[in-house]
């Protein structure tokens, strides 16, 4: 089973990310067990499997973000840029500022369109101009495909917008800080189809500029954005492949209970 | 099932009738105390005064204005009234129908006035407390003699100057300029209103950085262990200890231990600080627990340092419980009087206050030290006294409510 999974670890394009061994524990549970996982540049690779199995978990290892749970403990090795981000030279705030994260709920601040937008190029001080920082965000708003919708509304508070629009300003807000990677945790399961379709539309266009893993419930969602699919399962990583492959033949029956909607 | 229904609503009807009930009942309890308060207050406002003749004519500047007998001028004066009193005994009785304040109030007036010297001129002094009351109405004339403050000889001569048509009921200035006094017509609360404005300032300015940088540093940045744990629970703790307790740490802390000196603001508001801690410490957590972990989440995500999510996001938006908790305290400290008797708050001072090391009093403490006053007079004094500590309050929690809608986060 271990042979399968190196093989298909192989990937098209060159590996940005790259996993080794990754164990997590919640104190003395253990939640992440050796994860082996390689994510390539400029595509999207989708994480799935039923609730409880880690892929939640995983994705905040990228981004460091369980270092913010006390009892959470991560083992093994991750390296971005054959760089090891869990290196005590790492600073973790820098690290973040390279990647951008959207969660589950739109969480904008309670603050302008416009504020949100900028503040992370204002938090890392790259943008001094107010010039630039109005070219900043308006690209930053017509990349996440919200422009148009909020050119006159800048100055509204962002929590002022519908579910959909508040997901698309976490996008922008993300991308402002040109990050390399963006990682997406469930992006959707707030929003109605629609929005959804709109965002699913966004996460393609982005993936040429961007490396972007995301988790989804929706086996059709992972099947119509990412190139690639990892199924996790109560915290061991199942099987990963081309997204066409883990859908039409995958190499292991629990994966194709999964997708196929008989279990999970 | 009809049934069923018609029952859960009248249940309803029940609760609700309930709860109409309890609001008119606390409502009415309000009204009955602050109506009685008023009432009562009523004669502390104004004062009778008697417009005498001070004849100067016979004074020159070369003696000296502190020289001048004040208090004979003052004497002779009200008796050219009463011509027919000539005993010893009787004199002094009528004198004591004034207030013993006159004399220094004429003189004070004379010392800003030189020019009024060798001049003949009206000059308003006030009345004692007893003879006030009895203009008034408050003295039961039907009583047997000996069972009032006032003699019959005292009350006819009160109505015969009532005859001179010099006698004028004014608004007592004295009340709301002067500092405490053993005569209730010159005894004021403006004294210890600013004792209590400077005492609860340095409250403010100490419990309110301190609490919310301890709040923050808690819930934020110390780790999680037996040590934090254990701070936390007496946190909680001293919020219930009764203040009187803190009274006693501060006289045996500050004043034993330290050598700081008694009945000052200063330690008045060290001790109130301490009481208010823990309430706005808790008050601090509350508030930021209560900011919804999605937006230090996206602060984090973002790149932002930990102090960083605490100062541009969290306390903004905790920012409104944060002022109401600090609000409170600081209501609950302006009107406690227990810990402020214990650290010599509660001295005899007539002086107005005006920095944070003049001896002081505070308004609790003169509404308790005037509710033990023998004088009847220091009843309608206390009453108003508690009216400006109930307004003053008001206006505490009305800033209360302002400043939380300023800083009101719409999510």
């Amino acid at each position: 089973m271990d042979k399968e999974l190196e093989n298909n670890n192989i990937i098209k394009n060159k590996a940005l990310i790259e996993c080794k061994n990754v164990d997590v524990f919640y104190a003395n549970q253990q939640a992440l067990f050796g994860i082996n996982l390689n994510i390539g540049e400029k595509e999207v690779t989708s994480l799935i499997g039923p609730s409880g199995c880690g892929k939640s978990t995983f994705l905040r290892c990228i981004n460091r973000m369980n270092d913010v749970i006390d009892i959470c403990r991560v083992e093994g090795s991750i390296k971005i840029s054959n760089e090891d981000i869990y290196h005590p030279d790492i600073d973790v705030v820098e690290l973040r500022s390279r990647i951008g994260m959207v969660f589950q709920k739109p969480n904008p601040f309670p603050k302008s369109v416009y504020d949100n937008v900028a503040y992370g190029p204002k938090l890392h001080g790259r943008i001094l101009h107010k010039d630039d920082l109005d070219e900043k965000v308006q690209k930053s708003l017509e990349r996440a495909g919200l422009w148009s919708e909020v050119k006159d509304r800048l100055s509204e508070p962002g929590t002022s917008l519908s579910g959909g629009q508040q997901q698309r300003l976490c996008i922008a807000r993300a991308i402002a800080i040109d990050p390399s990677i963006i990682l997406m945790d469930e992006p959707c399961s707030a929003l109605d189809p629609i929005a959804t379709a709109k965002i699913e539309e966004l996460i393609d266009e982005l993936k040429d500029n961007f490396t972007i893993t995301i988790v989804t419930h929706s086996m059709q969602q992972a099947a119509r954005v990412s190139q690639r699919t990892a199924f996790f399962h109560l915290g061991k990583l199942i099987e990963v492949g081309d997204t066409e492959k883990i859908f039409r033949s995958p190499d292991h029956e629990q994966t194709e209970a999964y997708v196929t909607g008989r279990y999970g | 099932m009809n049934k069923n229904f018609s029952k859960r609503h009248k249940a309803e009807n029940r609760f609700k009738a309930y709860g109409f009930f309890s609001l008119i009942l606390a409502a009415t309890m309000l009204a009955i105390i602050v109506g009685s308060m008023i009432y009562r207050s009523i004669p502390a406002y104004t004062n009778y005064t008697i417009d005498l003749e001070i004849n100067m004519t016979e004074i020159s500047l070369e003696d000296g204005i502190d020289d001048i007998n004040y208090r004979g001028i003052i004497r002779s004066s009200l008796f050219s009234f009463f011509p027919e009193v000539q005993s010893r005994s009787d004199k002094r009785k009528l004198f004591k129908l004034i207030s013993s304040s006159a004399t220094y109030t004429l003189r004070d007036f004379v010392r800003e006035n030189p020019s009024y010297i060798g001049k003949k001129f009206y000059f308003n002094v006030l009345f004692t407390d007893d003879s006030d009351l009895f203009y008034k109405g408050y003295v039961d004339i039907s009583l047997p003699e000996d069972e009032r403050r006032l003699d019959n000889k005292e009350i006819t001569w009160l109505n015969q100057l009532d005859g001179t048509g010099l006698v004028k009921n004014k608004i007592s200035k004295n009340l709301f300029l002067n500092g405490d006094s053993r005569e209730p017509e010159v005894a004021g609360f403006w004294g210890a209103t600013i004792g209590s404005l400077i005492t609860i300032t340095v409250t403010l300015l100490l419990s309110f950085p301190i609490g919310v940088l301890t709040a923050i540093y808690l819930e934020n940045f110390a780790i999680k262990n037996r040590i934090t744990d254990f701070i936390e629970v007496n946190i909680n703790n001293l919020a219930a200890v009764p203040s009187i307790i803190f009274g006693l740490l501060g006289l045996a802390v500050f004043i034993n231990f330290f050598g700081m000196p008694r009945s000052v603001p200063l330690v008045g508001g060290l001790v109130l600080s301490l009481m208010t801690l823990p309430t706005i410490i808790i008050a601090t957590r509350t508030s930021l627990q209560s900011v919804p972990p999605s937006i230090r989440e996206a602060a984090l995500a973002m790149g932002a340092s930990e102090m960083q999510v605490v100062f541009q996001h969290l306390l903004p938006s905790a920012m409104p419980g944060i002022l109401t908790g600090t609000i409170i305290g600081l209501a609950r400290a302006f009107g406690e009087s227990a810990p402020l008797l214990l650290i010599g708050m509660v001295a005899f001072i007539v002086d107005i206050p005006a920095t944070f090391t003049d001896p002081a009093t505070a308004l609790p403490v003169q509404i308790y030290i005037w509710a033990d006053s023998p004088e009847r007079a220091f009843v309608a004094k206390t009453s108003a006294a508690t009216l400006i500590l109930i307004s003053l309050l008001v206006l505490i929690n009305l800033a209360a409510v302002l400043l939380r809608k300023r800083y009101e986060v719409k999510w």
